[in-house]
């Protein structure tokens, strides 16, 4: 079976041909049967998912192999960063419709995360800086920060809306805006900051990630894996706190009035 | 305290419009000092909005508010509010114990916080008392102790008793009387016309944003008049002080 999937010199390696990607659908056939068993009606949508992510994942390699050219300038890695950062940006504001100035806030937290932790993964030359490089960190960056993101500024909001009462005695007592805030500020990026801390505790035991399965996949030494994976790990952590700091300091300050008064907040859904 | 013969507060038709709903409608009126002055009315009346423009928890759309003379706009925000202190309707102590609460408002030392206790009626070694094991009347008074530590000069009371049972509300009746001796200026929000007769020196009766006219104060105060100012609490045969029916004129 394995040669038929696989030519014979990769075999001990995670090369995967049209064969085998086709085989793989197998997988997806099998939630289709779980769903019908269960009457899930979820067939079609993994189904639409499944040929959808073979589509983009295309769609995106082709788009890869000529950014990849040695011929194309890094600035177009560049152009896509931006545009991951962007699109990132818009997704948040769409998962937090309650957050005001989301978009904005987004923007200016990503675009911060990307800077400092691809700043120093290149300028301590951790990773050579070229389109291999660049655009899969800032990948793992933007994408591993987009949840931690929108966590942080929904528990902004619901706190600042669930505890007016506290924030507002602490005003009344004569406290600046942003000591006021601090409390509750500090609870929204302990809670957006926490899982991917459980996640780092977790990896090697629970599971290996991503990045370090490609790898050993591609047939890379595990060591080597496993270094490149604790830098990409590391990376995460940082983008995390980056982002979900960035968030909520800048939502807390869009909350009060310069005059320090906490401005009203719609009550947010759900 | 700044000792001063005007009013402490004066509204000078002032309104507060939120969206589309105007709060208050060019109310004038004015809050004299040392002495217990009630914000009366039904509930939607704009009694708390009037309450916080006062320490610019709210500002106003239109009008001026004047503390002590000057216009409340051009004060800092942080040092009026701990001139101007606020205990809010519904018990608002955070976590953690009473003495970290206090810490909040003031740093000062152990015999300074236990002073605070003692003034609102709370045993001086609850100190390290948990906040959340107070019961509703307990948490009412420390959160009062924590008010008073920051010095103010006024105390506004938006409805501090609404949540308490009878014995609590009296004691903190108790309490606002007594400040208001000691030459707080005490502006006090209350629905309960009982509680108007039992506390206040003056009255300024809201209806919807306006200031009612002077017999509707009149009408809030006429039982204390009548008996000469007989079970107000922390008056044992002073008569009151006989202050106005009402500090506010129609605008």
């Amino acid at each position: 079976m394995t040669t038929v999937l696989a030519t014979a010199t990769t075999v001990t390696t995670g090369y995967v041909g049209w064969l085998g990607l086709a085989a793989s659908l197998s997988l997806v056939g099998v939630a289709v049967a779980i769903s019908i068993w269960q009457h899930l009606d979820l067939e079609r949508s993994l189904i639409w998912a499944s040929a959808r992510a073979i589509v983009q994942l295309l769609a995106v390699g082709a788009v890869l192999a000529v950014v990849f050219s040695p011929r194309v300038p890094l600035a177009a890695s560049w152009a896509w960063v931006l545009f991951m950062v962007v699109f990132a940006a818009d997704t948040i504001r769409r998962r937090a419709p309650e957050v005001p100035g989301a978009r904005r806030l987004a923007l200016v937290s990503l675009g911060l995360a990307t800077v400092v932790c691809l700043g120093i993964l290149f300028g301590l030359r951790i990773f050579p800086l070229n389109a291999r490089t660049l655009i899969p960190l800032a990948g793992m960056v933007v994408g591993n920060s987009l949840t931690a993101t929108v966590v942080a500024a929904r528990r902004v909001v619901a706190e600042f809306t669930d505890k007016r009462a506290e924030v507002e005695a602490r005003l009344a007592l004569g406290i600046s805006s942003r000591d006021s805030a601090r409390p509750y500020v500090r609870d929204a990026l302990r809670t957006a900051m926490i899982s991917q801390i459980e996640s780092t505790k977790a990896v090697g035991l629970v599971f290996l990630p991503g990045a370090m399965t490609g790898l050993i996949l591609a047939g890379e030494k595990p060591l080597q894996a496993v270094l490149v994976q604790a830098a990409v790990m590391f990376l995460i952590l940082g983008a995390v706190a980056t982002t979900a700091a960035a968030m909520s300091l800048g939502l807390s300050r869009r909350l009060f009035t310069a005059d320090h008064r906490l401005v009203r907040l719609a009550r947010p859904a759900g | 305290m700044t000792p001063s013969s005007g009013p402490v507060f004066a509204f000078d038709r002032v309104s507060v419009r939120f969206g589309d709903t105007e709060v208050l409608r060019s109310v004038s009126a004015e809050v004299a000092d040392a002495s217990v002055t009630v914000l009366a009315g039904p509930s939607g009346s704009g009694k708390t909005t009037l309450l916080r423009l006062c320490n610019r928890l709210e500002i106003p759309t239109g009008g001026v508010v004047r503390f002590r003379g000057d216009d409340l706009s051009r004060l800092d925000p942080q040092s009026l509010r701990r001139r101007v202190g606020m205990v809010f309707q519904r018990p608002t102590l955070f976590a953690g114990s009473i003495a970290e609460n206090f810490a909040v408002a003031a740093t000062a030392d152990t015999a300074t916080y236990e002073r605070h206790l003692a003034l609102v009626g709370l045993p001086t070694d609850w100190l390290d008392r948990p906040a959340d094991e107070l019961s509703g009347g307990e948490a009412q008074r420390a959160c009062l102790a924590r008010t008073l530590l920051t010095g103010p000069e006024v105390l506004l009371m938006d409805e501090p008793t609404s949540s308490l049972d009878p014995a609590a509300t009296r004691t903190l009746e108790e309490l606002g009387v007594q400040l208001a001796r000691t030459g707080l200026a005490v502006l006090w929000v209350s629905h309960d016309l009982a509680q108007v007769r039992r506390i206040a020196d003056a009255c300024i009766v809201l209806q919807d944003g306006r200031v009612a006219d002077a017999v509707a104060a009149r009408t809030y105060l006429a039982d204390r008049r009548d008996t000469g100012g007989a079970g107000r609490p922390g008056d044992h045969g002073s008569g009151g002080r006989g202050g106005p029916e009402g500090g506010g004129r129609t605008g």
